[in-house]
């Protein structure tokens, strides 16, 4: 027992909602769970959005977000039950004993503070070392995180270093004050794939080399597994699974495990190319009042029922070209054919018909329906608009449209915020699908789901497009929904296609060297990954 | 029935009262507006309840008729000042460019100068009657609904909701009546109570420098200047009025509040 370092007894955590025209009413977000964590080992806290992960992390230093309260269970960290301290006692544990990575480093930095000040403020201001001791530690994190130049780094703002760059600043100020426990919350979700990789191995890295503890969650389970000794599956609040990683991963025992260690099972049979319905030609394009090409010679084509997936990170230019081929960005040069006709450069040149007949489906469901309108009235819209259908017939069109995205009968009068991520993108399906699309573009439309959900509107999606023979252009980062639904691919990179072809070429080696590296920083579901991956890169770099 | 708050509760009370006043001044006044029934600046009695004003008619019955063109006058300004405001708000917000750089930059022209010399400087070239009142008072103020509504619509049509009725082909009045106005209602309406009450304010301080409502009609303002002499030597005829005007703004803002507080929770509420 003696290097136990966090005991979490029956921790029930509740908040009070205000749901609109109803009582308020308290109900509980963590609904008793207890674990332990031994000193310098690693617990991956997994689950979906609201199963209650970050409160759990944030609880092991005693602090909930704002209206949420802890009712009930025992804390202990280094043998005391710290939801029992005052809160000087407290302030003496946090930021000390336990710190806390969050996940937007953007938003966690002060802009106005240079990065070494805000990294070592924590350890000088708990007197845990003074500030030069304080600043030399920094600068051997920084210098262990892979973070360039790491005797001046410090001397940066914020703004100065990328998105990756600073997720490893804040891990480097998390680790400074030589704390007891670190928790992790998901701290690789908001970076590219790319990127992602490199956060994940020197976190890994100064986990393993300060011996620290620490809690790390996240929602994807393949990331996860390279990080963490044991694994504890959260549903709802609840524990549905705790063991070691090798055992979560390769012999899950509860079926919801299982469901999320096969999600992405999806399989989709490639088809021939034909005639297509899309043919993007020498596209180039800017945004007004820059001199920076966002897009150049962008040619790819897309065959009528088929699905064209544009990959890249972010930045690569993916939603540039959805907003060049729908018109609201006209292209400097270049053509866009669709249907056998040339489409106008600009929206207010389409037809009604090619308004119609090329879709979109967009990332966050919650802005793109208007939260004044009802589901009936959202789906109902374009079947008055483009083919002037009214009352009964509209309602009853409606209604099938429900069907088809299978959503009941009680859906058609709600509100989106009476609806779940999932179910107000498939309104949006729906929305798209009234109007009998010959093209739907869909714009990175699962990648703020959670990975079942996202399964199913993947499957969903497969089935329309059997049904309806729609084309999807298919917008997205994350390339195991590639693999899962693509006929054919076009890699992005700073504005270029740099591979294109059928899934098969595409994927099938010899890659250029981006396809390469994208393709490698995928996490896969299996133990020793980040290894394997990053002995590979130095070898290959040992034999440049 | 819904829980009200008892500051809404006092606020609706007041309102509705003054207003139901105003709607009903022939019947419920005692005497003819203008008819001199007593003496001058007699006390409060059994006979006249307020007393009676500067040359003897009954105050009661003035503060009821000055009621009802105050607020007629106020509500018909607002009106106008929102049709206008919000409209060419909208408009410049989803048409940008030079459409939007144009009407902000002579909405700021207007808003430069003090609402109030603008207005004495208008109604002394015009002939004051009630509609030239309105009409000035409703435009200058539809400024500043104006800045609101473009501000409140500016957020709104980066929505991707605003930008998937674009590409279906919606028109400009679809997007601004059908996606834009009822997300911004719940701003305007809070807004309104409050421009409302700079209505009265601006009606009374119009009529009291005496380029408002004319004499005989009376009005709130109006009477506070009719009687403002009686202060000298005692009589409160001249604060009737000024209560009257100050229980009405409070009373509105508590009823504009309580109406914020209601539809920001509304479902999907901003």
């Amino acid at each position: 027992m003696g290097n136990m370092l966090l005991e979490v007894r029956g921790l029930k955590i509740g908040a009070t909602i205000h749901p609109p025209g109803e009582k308020s009413r308290d109900i509980e977000i963590v609904k008793g769970v207890s674990f332990t964590l031994e000193k310098g080992r690693v617990l991956g806290l997994i689950g979906e959005s609201g199963a209650g992960k970050s409160t759990i992390g944030l609880s092991s230093m005693a602090y909930g977000r704002g209206g949420v309260r802890i009712t009930g269970g025992e804390v202990h960290v280094n043998g005391r039950d710290i939801l029992k301290l005052s809160p000087r006692g407290l302030r003496a544990v946090r930021g000390a004993e336990v710190t806390y990575v969050a996940q937007s480093a953007a938003a966690a930095f002060n802009p106005a503070k240079k990065l070494m000040e805000q990294v070592t403020e924590a350890a000088v201001h708990h007197g845990r070392c003074s500030r030069e001791e304080a600043e030399k530690r920094a600068v051997v994190l920084f210098k262990k995180l892979g973070l360039p130049n790491p005797e001046t780094f410090g001397n940066r703002y914020p703004h100065q270093v990328s998105g990756g760059q600073l997720q490893r600043a804040m891990t480097a100020m998390a680790l400074c004050p030589q704390p007891d426990l670190v928790v992790f919350d998901e701290p690789t979700t908001a970076l590219d794939v790319t990127t992602q990789i490199d956060v994940l191995a020197a976190i890994k890295d100064a986990i393993r080399d300060t011996g620290v503890a620490a809690l790390y969650i996240t929602h994807d389970l393949a990331v996860v597994a390279q990080v963490s000794d044991e694994i504890m599956v959260l549903r709802h609040g609840e524990m549905v699974e705790h063991g070691e990683t090798d055992q979560i991963i390769n012999r899950p025992a509860k079926e919801y495990t299982q469901a999320l260690v096969s999600v992405r099972s999806i399989e989709h049979q490639e088809k021939t190319l034909a005639a297509p319905v899309l043919t993007v030609d020498g596209i180039t394009a800017r945004y007004r009042g820059t001199k920076f090409d966002v897009l150049s010679d962008v040619n790819v084509s897309l065959a009528p029922g088929q699905t064209l997936a544009i990959v890249g990170e972010s930045g690569s230019g993916k939603s540039t070209l959805a907003r060049v081929i729908t018109g609201l960005l006209p292209p400097s040069a270049g053509k866009i054919d669709f249907a056998g006709r040339t489409l106008s450069r600009d929206l207010a040149g389409r037809s009604r018909d090619d308004l119609r007949e090329l879709q979109m489906i967009y990332q966050m469901a919650d802005v793109a329906m208007n939260p004044r309108q009802t589901v009936g009235t959202i789906i109902g819209r374009p079947l008055e608009f483009y083919f002037g259908l009214k009352g009964e017939a509209k309602r009853k069109r409606t209604q099938e449209l429900l069907d088809q995205i299978e959503m009941g009968a009680g859906f058609i009068d709600r509100y989106p915020a009476e609806l779940s991520g999932g179910q107000k993108q498939r309104v949006c399906i729906a929305r798209a699908l009234a109007a009998k699309p010959k093209l739907i573009i869909c714009d990175e439309v699962t990648s703020a789901l959670d990975p079942l959900v996202a399964d199913g509107i993947l499957k969903l999606l497969l089935d329309l497009q059997k049904a309806e023979d729609v084309a999807y252009l298919f917008i997205t980062h994350d390339l195991a929904t590639v693999k899962a639904i693509a006929d054919s691919i076009a890699v992005m990179f700073k504005g270029r296609v740099v591979r294109y072809g059928t899934k098969t070429e595409v994927l099938t080696p010899p890659f250029d060297d981006y396809t390469d590296l994208l393709l490698g920083s995928v996490p896969e579901m299996r133990l020793g990954w980040l290894e394997d991956v990053l002995s590979s890169r130095r070898m290959e770099s040992a034999g440049n | 029935m819904m829980r009200m708050p008892v500051s809404a509760m006092i606020g609706l009370f007041f309102t509705s009262l003054y207003f139901l006043a105003a709607i009903f001044a022939p019947v419920i006044a005692p005497y003819g507006m203008a008819e001199v029934v007593g003496g001058v600046w007699e006390p409060m009695g059994p006979e006249h309840w307020l007393g009676t004003d500067s040359i003897g008619r009954d105050l009661l019955t003035r503060m009821i008729y000055g009621g009802r063109t105050t607020i007629f006058i106020a509500t018909a300004a607002t009106i106008l000042s929102f049709t206008t405001g919000s409209i060419l708000g909208f408009l410049a917000a989803t048409i940008g460019g030079w459409v939007d750089q144009a009407l902000s930059r002579f909405v700021d022209l207007v808003m430069a100068i003090p609402s109030l010399i603008f207005a004495l400087v208008v109604l002394s070239v015009m002939p004051v009657t009630i509609t030239v009142l309105i009409l000035v008072m409703g435009l200058l103020d539809a400024t500043r609904v104006y800045r609101l509504a473009r501000a409140v619509a500016v957020d709104i049509t980066v929505m991707d909701y605003v930008e998937a009725a674009r590409l279906r082909g919606e028109g400009r009045l679809w997007v601004i009546f059908r996606e834009i106005l009822p997300n911004a209602l719940s701003p305007l309406v809070a807004e309104m109570g409050l421009r409302f009450i700079f209505m009265v304010l601006f009606v009374s301080t119009l009529s009291f420098l005496g380029l408002g409502v004319q004499p005989p009609a009376a009005d709130w303002g109006g009477i506070v200047k009719e009687n403002k002499e009686g202060i000298v030597y005692g009589i409160p005829a001249a604060l009737v009025p000024a209560f009257a005007i100050a229980t009405l703004a409070i009373s509105v803002n508590l009823v504009a509040d309580w109406v914020l507080n209601r539809t920001t929770s509304l479902k999907g509420g901003r």
